[in-house]
């Protein structure tokens, strides 16, 4: 059975005067550096140029609006049930009178943390979730923080952005990058979320 | 010696001085740089543009980092060894001929920090010294990986530095000077002595690989075998003393090579570009571009040889130390040995038949 091509048989024999003399071989190898030397790099030089993860990246987590901008979000805590790492945290709250252009459902988080040290960006709390409500980006990542209060992400942070939606349309590399052309022109990247069952 | 004199040689001697410092300190970051291309990397480019102020912070964090010396360590000697390393490395560029002569109010000023009629004899000397700052820092550093390793790069040095002479007396017998001035007027225009001495060349670079203990002759420093060989109980500044003399070496051995086998500030079509810019800007101001243009000649070829190192250091595994021993004393030294007959036969029976046949 023969398992790669690239294979040598072994041997002991006495080498050749050619073998020998070393020189051809330096030079052989030096042809093949200096090839290198010239080729196409493939270092991607990440802060400046960022790499297109795919659709299905676990970036930062995001709570999620309907169309109308009423937060999805109904404090039900199966996300917090669910998540491995604990990382989760909610107060639930009763919607008031007047608030239901704010809140989708009757009851809605109040306080809703993620701990970022914690979380392992393991994707079941959106999996998890009734309401569709919380998402993990699949374009974002969770920035570098340098202070104790920039751990724990409150929903000043995780809440969607109206006017810059948060869509998982872009499935490819090419759509990802039209989709981010479209946001840098201002354009609304609004896509409708699946009706909730 | 007047004054004048005086000062124009300390001037020399110190703008050679800085140049040779200047090119140590960007080989650093050249070698990081040709390591990074050759292995499909982009190499240091974060500090300034294109890394280029890479060497400058790597000697920031080597003058900051905690300057230790070993409790049982010889505290004289082990802050002699790099010291000395470095010392060695510096005193050889004084005798290498960077260009022509600078004409200025008519009089000449020779490109070169001592013409001294024995110059290649000066460097082999220094050279050979280089030696005592590793042997003198393994010692004192009382760690048998720090000896062992000293003890390899002196051995080494020593068996090479046999072949190494032998390969250059081809060259004396053809110039019968040692002065490097007079070498390299003798390559006027094309006639490069790497042409009538390709087998002394290939020794010669050889041993110089060996002498500058580079890849594939770096067994001083073996991490494998040796931990960090001879400099293993350095850090601080005097460790990058070590690294920066090795540096140091590399760019002295790369000139004197461009010197003896390729014709130093010498290229082809000289004459011609001479008689253009005296015939066009006069005497004075033509001789002077003329010699700044074999200058950046020499530097060319230096700075060519210093990549050839790099991309030798990139290409070939290091030898075995057995191996590294026979080459040097049962094949290059009997290769040495032959070509200086061949060289002397060559001088005694087919110069004249040619030079006769010429005329």
């Amino acid at each position: 059975m023969q398992l790669t091509n690239r294979s040598k048989q072994v041997s002991n024999k006495e080498m050749t005067l050619m073998e020998r003399a070393y020189i051809p071989a330096i030079a052989t190898g030096l042809a093949i550096t200096i090839k290198h030397f010239f080729a196409k790099k493939v270092t991607i030089e990440y802060p400046e140029v960022k790499r297109y993860l795919g659709p299905v990246f676990r970036g930062r987590h995001i709570l999620k609006r309907d169309e109308d901008g009423r937060e999805r979000c109904t404090a039900c805590g199966l996300c917090a049930v669910a998540c491995p790492a604990e990382a989760i945290q909610m107060v639930a709250a009763e919607r008031e009178k007047g608030e239901e252009n704010l809140y989708r459902e009757e009851k809605y988080a109040a306080v809703y943390e993620v701990n970022m040290l914690r979380c392992i960006f393991c994707g079941l709390c959106e999996e998890a979730c009734p309401k569709q409500a919380v998402y993990l980006r699949h374009d974002e990542f969770v920035p570098v923080f340098t202070e104790r209060d920039q751990v724990i992400w409150g929903k000043d942070l995780l809440v969607e952005d109206m006017t810059n939606r948060y869509t998982r349309e872009a499935w490819t590399k090419e759509e990802a990058r039209a989709l981010d052309a479209k946001r840098a022109s201002g354009e609304s990247t609004n896509v409708v979320p699946r009706a909730i069952p | 010696m007047d004054l004048t004199e005086f000062l124009v040689k300390t001037a020399t001697i110190f703008v050679v001085f800085v140049l040779t410092l200047v090119i140590a300190m960007y080989s650093t970051w050249a070698e990081r740089k040709v390591a990074g291309f050759i292995q499909d990397r982009m190499g240091p480019n974060r500090a300034g543009w294109g890394g280029l102020l890479q060497p400058l912070a790597d000697a920031g964090k080597m003058f900051f980092k905690e300057d230790f010396i070993p409790a049982l360590a010889n505290k004289w000697l082990f802050i002699a060894g790099p010291s000395l390393a470095m010392l060695t490395a510096l005193l050889a560029s004084a005798v290498i001929p960077f260009g022509s002569t600078f004409r200025i109010n008519g009089h000449e000023i020779v490109l070169q920090g001592v013409e001294s009629n024995i110059g290649i004899l000066y460097v082999f000397g220094v050279v050979a010294l280089g030696v005592y700052g590793i042997m003198v820092g393994g010692w004192a550093s009382n760690n048998k990986f720090s000896l062992l390793g000293a003890i390899r790069a002196a051995s080494q040095n020593i068996s090479y530095e046999v072949a190494m002479g032998l390969s250059l007396i081809a060259i004396l017998m053809m110039s019968s000077s040692l002065s490097l001035g007079e070498i390299v007027a003798q390559q006027h225009g094309m006639n490069w002595n790497i042409f009538y001495q390709p087998l002394g060349f290939l020794i010669f670079i050889t041993c110089s690989f060996a002498e500058c203990n580079r890849v594939p002759f770096d067994l001083p420093e073996c991490e494998t075998e040796l931990v960090g060989g001879y400099h293993t109980e350095y850090g601080s500044m005097k460790l990058g003393f070590y690294l920066f003399a090795e540096y140091i070496n590399m760019f002295i051995s790369s000139a004197i090579i461009s010197v003896l086998y390729f014709g130093g500030y010498n290229y082809p079509g000289m004459d011609w570009v001479y008689s253009q810019l005296t015939g066009a800007l006069g005497s004075e101001t033509g001789h002077n571009i003329a010699t700044l243009i074999g200058t950046a000649v020499f530097f060319g070829k230096a700075l060519f040889f210093i990549f050839f190192y790099m991309w030798v250091r990139w290409t070939i595994p290091r030898f075995r130390y057995d191996q590294l021993m026979n080459l040097g004393w049962k094949k290059l030294i009997p290769l040495a040995i032959f070509n200086i007959i061949i060289t002397g036969a060559a001088v005694l029976f087919l110069k004249p038949v040619i030079t006769a046949w010429l005329n």
